[in-house]
């Protein structure tokens, strides 16, 4: 009983690690500016913690079949423990823990405390059930105003985010339902949800950020590599939570002025 | 402690109904609670089942339930996740074990309080009574966290009506539930102990039914508080989780649903979505503790049983629970990394997260020494406690990823989440539950359960459940997002069907072995071998008396506690264990 268990745990613990190892199943490659070092410190996380994972499940393996009753000779080590080795432990884990968790806060800092660049890129993305939609300001660089009782999803592209044709500023926002960015420039991001919380989750840019109801959150982040990136929904939102998709292009300068210029000219 | 006959004077109670329904005897009530979480656990099981075969077959037309919708898989998602974390791993590790065997161990004759005690398990039957009802009127799709507004607005989607009030009220009578159990057990280890036991000679796993109550003293008052504003906004106008504007317009765009709404606007205003998160999280995040220290705590007393050796560090056994419980109320913001909560507060919930992961591995290193140098011996119950180590260790090393707020951005809502926290709360626990089982049954019913159908159980198990949750790890990382009825949307979703099909036949062998456990536990309820009083030779109380105990627990005697509770091999005793009341002469520290 004994080797069965050792094997067990053991075959369990190679099995597990080697898809890991081998990046079978892995994160997209990434395109933007910070999955670099996202990428890094999972590196560093990964590594450290499969130690303990093979350590422990291979201490746990080897133990029960190394100290498996062998008969009442089988000495038996009287012991209520060792302080000594108790303190050690807890110092280590706790240096490994705190440090693992320092070294990844400033790739955090840079993410969520820094505000987004000059000349950033402003679009702002809306949530609603069952779709995301982007809007940019225009060149008078300012967002129209939206009210929530012109929202009208059926209708689409300016009717679903419920922009407000009165406003001044909303005669040169531009609703479009695939999110257009320029490589190599910061996107300055508005998040913001009409009826539930949803979640804009682009894994190639290392991106999520929830959109809240009733908040409108600033993020930023760059793309560095220009194509088509999947966005996904990564919060429960409703029965067409699964469907609630749509697509990043990352493209040059030129195209995108190109993109932005066609909009206008269908607009007017 | 004097007070103790007084109180307990009851006599055995005559008649059926006296004695197995409106029992007050902690025996009866911890097997009441034992099985409702046993069909619970099944129900809940049945629904996973049902969710991995439309996760791969979207489209089949099962028996009985024909098509699954998408909205119909949310409600499953939503019944199991509620009915596991609630009715299964607060329930039977805690109400169960934690009712028959804490005064037993702690040489009591009964609970402080057996009436609160019956009540409070009548309470929780009612609420689960109440969640199943939802299942009949649509249950709600909102997942078992219920973020607002998805879960405060009728019209946010089916099963958000009548099934919604009747989760979140089902939810609050759960914790009225547990708050009278949780100040019935607290009361129960501080006067009711006998002499000789103090708080350093409990056992460990009463330590971990003590540290379990407090954490639901403090947890379930504020989900209650929650529960009971969220009925509020959704039926009285209020708005505490609901801010202005919202439209619920999308239905209407949405063809296959069978739900539609026209617009509308929801006249709500000023309330906060991220409320509802921090209160939910407030109480979720010690949940967790709470249904993983009891199985802690059976680790620890099996661990040392069977490996015949005294428990390493138990003093650092019981700080480390300490620090958990305690750490467990600081952290709950790693839940919010990604939901709007100011990044400066994700930096402190970060660091604090980290912190809990240290008492964590305490307590792993601690199993790993007791069973260094031991004499391990092969019993079922202890197979469990060895699984359950070794799932705790995986489950557990995750941890450290999730706790990042940076790495947390590409795995928050993805499957590398719904693969930590069933290795770790979901099968570890269920694991604590099962070691429980084969160990205790000899004492509750008097009679041994096969060893040869537990190891067939213990082996499929822990292999299957490695085989489901594992892979989610990879899936995670690949970006596969939770909550999803289908992969069919998202192109590079599509690609991770494989894995995903491998999963659910996984899930179907693993499901179909929980039935050895069933025919096992009835099978040897009736025909099993017939157990002595102790037949694990054990030292702590519970296996000094008769088998099944009588109705005080130890027919008349009061015992008389000298030693710790665990001590093997004593050197010089004349056997390898010494019990808690063997008289103070027989050599042990
Ligand atoms: C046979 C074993 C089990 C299987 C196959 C299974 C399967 C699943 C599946 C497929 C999901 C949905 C994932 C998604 O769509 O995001 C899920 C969610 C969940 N499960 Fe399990 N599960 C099992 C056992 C358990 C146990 C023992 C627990 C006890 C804690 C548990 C607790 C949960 C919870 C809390 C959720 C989340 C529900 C939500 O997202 O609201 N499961 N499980
Ligand atoms: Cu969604
Ligand atoms: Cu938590």
């Amino acid at each position: 009983m004994g080797l069965a268990l050792l094997a067990l745990i053991w075959l369990i613990t190679f099995v597990s690690t080697y898809f890991f190892v081998a990046k079978t199943w892995w994160f997209p490659v990434g395109a933007s500016a910070s999955a670099a070092w996202i990428d890094h410190q999972f590196a560093v996380t990964f590594i450290l913690m499969g130690i303990v994972f093979v350590a422990a499940q291979g201490a746990l393996g080897l133990f029960v079949w190394q100290y498996r009753d062998r008969g009442a000779t089988q000495p038996v080590h009287y012991s209520h423990g060792n302080a000594k080795l108790e303190i050690i432990w807890t110092v280590l884990t706790a240096v490994l823990f705190i440090g693992l968790n320092l070294m990844g806060s400033r790739v955090w800092a840079t993410e969520r405390f820094d505000p987004p660049e000059v000349g950033a890129v402003p679009v702002e993305a809306t949530g609603l059930q069952f779709a995301w939609y982007f809007r940019y300001p225009g060149p008078d660089g300012k967002y129209g105003r939206t009210k929530a009782e012109l929202e009208d999803a059926s209708a689409g592209g300016e009717s679903a985010v419920g922009l407000d044709p009165s406003d001044a500023a909303s005669k040169d926002d531009i609703v479009s339902g695939t999110m257009y960015i320029p490589v190599n420039r910061e996107v300055d991001l508005a998040l913001r949800a009409q009826d539930v919380i949803h979640s804009l989750f682009i894994p190639s840019m290392r991106f999520k950020q929830d959109a809240v109801p009733g908040l409108i959150i600033h993020m930023h982040f760059k793309p560095i590599q220009t194509g088509d990136y999947e966005i996904a929904c990564a919060e429960l939102c409703g029965l067409g939570h699964y469907k609630m998709h749509g697509m990043l292009k990352v493209v040059s300068q030129e195209e995108f002025d190109k993109w932005l210029a066609s909009k206008e000219a269908e607009k007017q | 402690m004097a007070s103790t006959e007084i109180i307990h004077a009851h006599a055995a109670p005559q008649g059926f109904i006296r004695k197995y329904i409106f029992s007050l005897d902690h025996k009866v009530i911890g097997l009441q609670y034992y099985f409702l979480a046993l069909i619970a656990v099944f129900v809940g099981m049945g629904l996973s089942l049902l969710m991995r075969i439309h996760l791969i077959w979207p489209n089949a037309n099962l028996p009985i339930f024909g098509a699954i919708k998408p909205e119909t898989y949310l409600m499953f998602l939503t019944m199991h996740g509620t009915i596991m974390v609630f009715f299964v791993l607060t329930t039977a590790p805690q109400g169960g074990f934690g009712n028959y065997f804490l005064p037993i161990q702690i040489g009591a004759p009964d609970m402080a309080f057996p009436t609160l005690n019956m009540l409070s398990f009548w309470t929780t039957f009612v609420a689960f009574v109440v969640l199943v009802a939802a299942f009949f009127v649509g249950a709600p799709l909102h997942g078992w966290t219920g973020y607002a507004p998805l879960s405060a607005v009728p019209s946010a989607g089916p099963g958000e009506g009548l099934g919604a009030d009747l989760w979140i009220t089902s939810i609050a009578i759960f914790c009225a539930a547990s708050l009278m159990g949780a100040l019935n057990f607290i009361t129960t280890v501080l006067d009711m102990r006998a002499k000789g036991m103090t708080m350093m000679r409990m056992p460990l796993t009463c330590w971990a039914w003590f540290i379990t109550a407090i954490l639901g003293l403090l947890a379930f008052g504020v989900l209650l508080a929650a529960g009971i504003l969220l009925l509020m906004d959704r039926n009285l106008g209020t708005s505490f989780f609901v801010p202005g504007g919202l439209n619920f317009t999308g239905q209407t765009s949405f063809p296959t649903g069978g739900f539609s709404s026209s617009t509308d606007l929801i006249k709500h205003n000023g309330g906060s979505p991220l409320l509802w998160q921090h209160l939910f999280w407030f109480f979720g995040h010690p949940e967790v503790y709470i249904a993983i220290l009891p199985g802690m705590g059976v680790a620890s007393q099996l661990l040392s049983t069977f490996s015949r050796k005294p428990i390493f560090g138990y003093r650092a056994m019981v700080y480390a629970m300490l620090g958990i419980g305690i750490l467990g109320f600081v952290v709950w913001g790693h839940h919010m990394f990604m939901s709007g909560m100011s990044p400066y507060t994700a930096f402190a919930f970060s660091i604090m997260t980290m912190a809990i992961g240290v008492p964590s591995a305490i307590k792993t290193f601690n199993w790993l020494g007791t069973l260094y140098q031991g004499r391990v011996r092969f019993h079922t119950p202890m197979l469990f406690a060895i699984g359950f180590v070794s799932l705790f260790v995986s489950g557990g090393l995750s941890g450290p990823f999730l706790a990042q707020p940076v790495l947390d951005i590409p795995l928050h809502d993805t499957y590398f989440v719904v693969g930590h926290f069933h290795l770790i709360m979901g099968v570890a626990a269920i694991f604590g539950i099962f070691a429980a089982t084969y160990y205790w049954f000899p004492k509750m019913f008097g009679r041994m359960m096969s060893e040869g159908l537990g190891r067939w159980h213990f082996f499929l198990t822990l292999l299957g459940t490695y085989a489901i949750f594992m892979p989610m790890h990879y899936l995670g990382l690949a970006g596969q997002t939770r909550r999803y009825s289908e992969f069919t949307q998202v192109a590079y979703q599509t690609k991770l069907i494989p894995l995903q099909t491998f999963i659910t036949y996984a899930a179907i062998v693993t499901i179909s072995a929980q039935f050895i456990f069933l025919f096992n536990l009835f099978w040897s309820m009736a025909k099993g071998k017939k157990a002595t009083d102790n037949p694990w030779e054990a030292t702590t109380l519970e296996w000094t008396t008769a088998t099944p105990p009588p109705h005080d627990n130890f027919g008349g005697r009061t015992p008389v506690v000298s030693h710790g509770p665990y001590e093997y091999s004593v050197p010089g005793a004349a056997r390898d264990f010494v019990m808690q009341n063997d008289p103070a002469t027989t050599p042990a520290h």
